[in-house]
């Protein structure tokens, strides 16, 4: 009798964990939507996890047996714990997103191991009940735990590959029909392997399934453009949430469960958002117009372009009114953030105005400038929202781009045929001057033509940023 | 039909949850800036981490060597997703707190 109202306290202790746990998730999330309340946000919901894995290994109880293996489980959470700690100190703030990739595939591999393991056990379960099928609640949950599951996983690496440059686009037509029938032919054998004859130890069509589930992953993330890759991670991101869901479905685990189903659904609401920022909808970005045609200003390519020395560009810099500078990938690339600082305290220092101009999707993922310039310390003063920068445009005397392109890209208001058009952008173009700061005239990350370089108003300064920011604070320095 | 209802039967509880946990998602978020969208995705990819809790499951019960294994390779890989994501989150957000100062 003592035994079974210690059993029971055990059990209502884990699950009033959960739901604190629950609780937790919930207040993180929503103090992670506002700027103020953001960072304990994320404290809260790590405390949250903090309690739910300490007393699933404290109090878990399954057919009357506790949580065993314990040394072994700490030391596995011992070396993950170290692993992630060290990766993300060490990541570069440019690397964020693939970092975050990376951490998102390893939530989803985790999903797809666990259903890897926990289907052998059910089929063996019931091919001794005597079962004829496998269709039920059990069964869906595994299966979708492990399709949903390895698809973030192999999509998640190769969004990872592509954002750091190491894999390239794949785009043919003939890969669209291939992903639609891969779809179709996983959500078949899902139902097949459902209404398969459990049998003892055969464990073939799973490992099949989970195959077919990663080459999905790899189809399914390979045709989209590396510029749509936040998008694509976002939305992976909600996957595995679904994939964590599933598992807790299985376990009538509720921490997993509203954990799980929260990053689902709220995933899926801010990939939409994402969407929206780039004026462009879901099924546009995994279809893929992006870059596929390349139409538009395809006359550019006979245009010629003007370029500025560097001491005119000082003089020009040093002797106006208001300078805007519009920050894009490019400069976070080359790690120009502390010396573009350094070039605007030295402008300041001149009488001149200088703010940044921020376009809500500049560097890989919206909100990413924003984060690399404030770890330049650039004041937040001085970071100005797009909008209200372009209301000041007109009575800017400089606008110097650096390392952005797309943002800029004047094909989005006036060229119908161009795959950005309509995307909200940073009107350069209504300033007195504009400088362009640029490698070459390579196309962008997103291989659209930008005739903003062409245009009478725009002079060119070619080279890296960082060499060429060292070099123009120097001159303007000696002035 | 019958099948259908005693699905739902069985699993009442959890499918209140669910649809519950959706409508909840969907509300926190909804008038999210773009500045944090990056951050706020880091904080949901470290809360789904949370299938730790089921890699720890399996590894309690395993039967078989071969089940601790993949489970202890289960463990490792969700306290990735979970310290990575919340360490990397905390890291974007720290820079925006000190540039308020």
């Amino acid at each position: 009798m003592d035994n079974i109202i210690s059993l029971a306290n055990q059990i209502s202790v884990l699950e009033i964990s959960y739901l604190l746990a629950s609780v937790l998730f919930i207040l993180g999330l929503k103090k992670l939507s506002h700027p103020a309340t953001a960072r304990s946000g994320n404290l809260w919901a790590a405390a949250g996890m903090g309690a739910a894995i300490l007393f699933t290994i404290l109090f878990h109880v399954k057919e009357g047996k506790h949580i065993e293996n314990v040394p072994f489980i700490l030391i596995a959470l011992a070396i993950g714990s170290f692993i992630g700690w060290y990766a993300s100190k060490k990541v570069k703030m440019t690397a964020m997103p693939q970092m975050v990739s990376i951490f998102n595939g390893m939530g989803g591999a985790c999903a797809a191991l666990i259903s890897l393991m926990e289907f052998p056990k059910m089929q063996n379960a019931m091919a001794l009940a005597g079962d004829s099928h496998m269709l039920g609640g059990e069964g869906i949950a595994i299966l979708l735990g492990l399709m949903i599951g390895g698809v973030s996983f192999a999509g998640s690496m190769i969004a990872f590959g592509k954002l750091d440059g190491r894999i390239g686009d794949i785009k043919h037509p003939v890969l669209r029909i291939i992903n639609l029938s891969f779809l179709v032919l996983l959500f078949v054998s899902l139902v097949l392997i459902l209404f398969m004859k459990p049998e003892t130890d055969n464990n073939l069509p799973i490992y099949l399934f989970a195959f077919a589930a990663l080459v999905y992953g790899v189809t399914f993330v390979m045709p989209i453009g590396g510029a749509d890759m936040p998008v694509v991670i976002s939305l992976l991101n909600s996957f595995t949430g679904v994939a964590a869901a599933m598992g807790g479905f299985l376990y009538g685990n509720q921490a997993m469960l509203t954990g799980g189903i929260l990053v689902g659904s709220s995933g899926t609401i801010l990939t939409i958002l994402m969407c929206k920022a780039m004026n462009r909808s879901l099924m546009n970005v995994i279809i893929g117009a992006f870059g596929v045609a390349g139409a538009g200003g395809v006359e550019a390519a006979d245009k010629t372009v003007k370029e500025i020395s560097l001491s005119d560009a000082a003089v020009l810099l040093s002797y106006s009114q208001k300078v805007y500078i519009v920050p894009g990938y490019g400069l976070a690339v080359a790690q120009a953030q502390h010396l573009c600082h350094e070039l605007d305290n030295l402008l300041a220092s001149k009488g001149v105005e200088v703010k940044y101009a921020i376009h809500p999707v500049a560097g890989r993922m919206p909100g990413h400038m924003n984060v690399l310039l404030a770890e330049a310390d650039v004041p937040y003063e001085k970071l100005v929202e797009m909008e209200d920068a372009n209301n000041e445009m007109s009575n800017t005397d400089v606008v110097i781009v650096i390392g952005a392109n797309d943002v800029v890209n004047p094909a989005a208001e006036d060229d119908p045929s161009s795959p950005i058009y309509g995307m909200p952008i940073i009107k350069a173009l209504d300033a007195k001057n504009i400088i362009v700061m640029k490698r070459s005239m390579a196309a962008g990350y997103a291989a659209i033509p930008n005739n903003l370089f062409y245009h009478s108003k725009n002079r060119m300064l070619f080279g890296d940023a960082k060499a060429t920011l060292q070099k123009l604070v120097a001159e303007i320095k000696s002035l | 039909m019958d099948e259908v209802l005693k699905f739902f039967l069985d699993y009442k509880e959890m499918i209140f949850a669910i649809v519950l946990s959706i409508f909840l998602g969907i509300e926190v978020i909804s008038h999210v800036p773009a500045v944090l969208h990056t951050p706020l995705m880091s904080g949901s990819n470290a809360i789904h981490g949370v299938v730790i809790i089921g890699a720890i499951i399996v590894m309690g019960h395993a039967e078989s060597t071969l089940s601790l294994i993949l489970g202890f390779i289960a463990v490792i890989l969700g306290t990735l997703n979970v310290v990575g994501g919340f360490v990397v989150t905390d890291r974007m957000l720290e820079m925006f707190k000190k540039k308020k100062n």
